[in-house]
């Protein structure tokens, strides 16, 4: 009860000046900055590595950098990350092509079909698992099944990125397609849409900005890996487009190979590239949005 | 086929040819033959399980022809699920176990082997939440026929189902525009057009006014006042005038309460000519209601 006696609002009295409302504030006021400090605090790493890749990169980025492939030598100036450039474009093409659709059906299984059996509990409890694995395990895996029999290329590459873009698509989807209200699922079914008639014409549809934004996250997360493709593609530093039988390099494998080595030469194509896989994520990222809100029809 | 010749003539040919539209073509012949009264709906004890719960006993009605059918009721009478049993809809939701026949047009569509998408293609219906697809006015409207493989003119579909729910110069300029835009009378009216797109029989309308200002309200009942010349309504509704207003029948249902387990259920208590139920209710419990005793 005494408690409560000085805080009642009465007409008149203790509107401006009492104590628990002096409280209030400084409470709210303390919370507030808080937060806000926190919000700063995240940003600080962001914001230093973007200066930091930006500041070092930009000075090698020019158009050698963007259409060669590297020297033979990590002494040698000029050249650029071409072979990595095409071969993360190939080995996240080719992952990308097996695990969307493949993970957009499992999450359809998974919200429209599967609802309680446990095919569906299943999928969803190794899709959690997978998430967790470490990739160097899914390289590992990838190496022993794959590589040991048909040696080093874009194709062994790719199949250990499709392992760890999958779980994070099923999962992204999931949640989307959870989302999408009953009502208008019952709008479908109710004009006499069968059940994959809804789903394609309405779920998906309904869900795809959705869809596209864990899509993309999970391309942003290939593009960046580097232990899976050390024990898949293992990195090269000739240009190539085969698929198998020769290895691959990428983005990251060449990112890592000029960074750890002592020449200032290599190190300054690292940054470079660094810069230019930091810029592509982004522009995805972004196009994506982009095509999203404009799927969503003109409003 | 002009809106003119649509089910006002009975033996003319309906869009959207299905094997139960065979059914209903057989059953247009009847009616000019004279047999007019021929309910599109029997109703036989019906009852609907939501798991081992029982959520509506015994139901055994007649729903006429080219008639506003209202089901009133108290809250958790039963009324929604007894709507949702016209047009199968009850299944998509889990556990739901529906017994007894509703006969359309003389087959039950219970019956093993019927259906229900093709069931759901002759039973139109209408929500109580507006619910628009988040796409274009015309695609709405379109999404029934484009589903059913809809070869004719779509255009020429589209503006007919918006003329006939009221809506085509409203949003004739703008048919491209999102449906999401509209005021909420306004996406109640496209749901209506967006039902009749698809040529139904019956449309079932749950609660179709209850989430609108007073002037919408009124623009949906003069429209179904206007539909029923081509169409059989069954219409839940929770407000008495409207039901008083609109119908030309209506059905009475209640909530029973076990005195031991005190599980609820709902039952058909009276049903019958409006005028009658609203003025000379049979039963005392319909009196009760009617005149706002309870409920």
């Amino acid at each position: 009860m005494d408690r409560w006696a000085g805080s009642r609002i009465v007409p008149g009295v203790c509107l401006r000046e009492c104590k628990p409302a002096r409280r209030r504030v400084w409470r709210n006021r303390r919370n507030t900055t808080l937060v806000l400090l926190a919000v700063g605090l995240t940003l600080i790493p962001v914001i230093m590595i973007l200066y930091q890749i930006t500041a070092r990169g930009i000075a090698t980025m020019d158009w050698e950098f963007l259409t060669s492939s590297m020297p033979f030598s990590f002494r040698r100036e000029g050249g650029g990350f071409l072979n990595g450039l095409v071969g993360t474009a190939i080995m996240v093409g080719l992952a990308s092509a097996i695990s969307i659709p493949l993970g957009i059906l499992a999450a359809v299984y998974i919200v429209e079909y599967g609802k309680r059996n446990w095919l569906a509990k299943l999928i969803r409890f190794f899709s959690d698992v997978m998430a967790g694995v470490p990739s160097v395990f899914v390289g590992l895996f990838v190496y022993t099944a794959l590589v040991i029999q048909f040696g080093f290329g874009a194709l062994m590459g790719a199949a250990s990125l499709a392992i760890i873009m999958l779980p994070i698509i099923v999962r992204s989807t999931e949640e989307m397609l959870k989302l999408v209200p009953h009502e208008l699922k019952d709008a479908s079914y109710a004009l006499g849409a069968a059940k994959w008639q809804t789903i394609m014409r309405v779920i998906l549809p309904s869900a795809a900005p959705g869809i596209s934004t864990g899509v993309m996250l999970a391309v942003g997360r290939a593009a960046g890996e580097t232990a899976p493709l050390i024990l898949t593609a293992l990195g090269s530093y000739q240009l190539t487009a085969k698929l198998w039988g020769a290895p691959m390099s990428s983005l990251t494998l060449a990112i890592f190979d000029g960074a750890r080595n002592p020449f200032a030469a290599g190190q300054a194509r690292a940054w470079a590239g660094a810069l230019e896989l930091l810029i592509i994520v982004l522009v995805f990222t972004v196009v994506a949005r982009v095509v999203a809100s404009r799927s969503r029809i003109s409003r | 086929m002009s809106p003119e010749t649509l089910p006002v003539d009975a033996n003319s040919e309906r869009t959207g040819v299905t094997p139960l539209a065979a059914v209903a073509a057989r059953d247009d012949s009847e009616i000019s033959q004279g047999l007019a009264e021929k309910p599109v709906f029997a109703v036989r004890d019906l009852s609907v399980h939501y798991g081992k719960s029982i959520a509506l006993k015994g139901v055994t009605m007649d729903i006429r022809p080219r008639r506003i059918t209202a089901i009133i009721g108290p809250s958790g009478c039963g009324k929604s699920t007894l709507i949702r049993c016209f047009n199968r809809m009850n299944e998509l939701i889990p556990g739901a176990q529906v017994s007894g026949e509703i006969l359309y047009h003389g087959e039950d569509i219970y019956a093993s082997g019927v259906d229900p998408v093709v069931v759901r293609r002759h039973i139109g219906m209408v929500f109580q939440r507006p619910n628009p697809f988040p796409k274009s006015i015309y695609d709405n409207v379109a999404f029934g026929a484009k589903i059913n493989g809809y070869r004719g003119d779509m255009d020429e579909l589209v503006e007919r189902s918006l003329r006939r729910a009221a809506l085509w110069d409203e949003v004739k300029g703008k048919l491209k525009k999102s449906a999401l835009d509209l005021s909420g009378g306004q996406q109640q009216r496209l749901c209506i057009a967006r039902a009749i797109a698809v040529e139904p029989d019956v449309i079932l309308m749950d609660e179709p006014a209850s989430a609108l200002d007073p002037i919408a309200t009124t623009r949906i009942e003069d429209l179904m006042q206007e539909l029923k010349q081509e169409y059989s309504i069954i219409i839940v509704t929770h407000n008495m005038q409207q039901a008083a207003r609109v119908s030309d029948e209506t059905a009475f249902l209640y909530t029973e309460v076990d005195a031991e387990t005190s599980a609820r259920w709902g039952i058909l208590v009276e049903f019958g000519d409006t005028g009658q139920i609203f003025t000379k209710p049979r039963d005392k419990r319909t009196e009760d209601y009617v005149s706002g005793r309870f409920g």
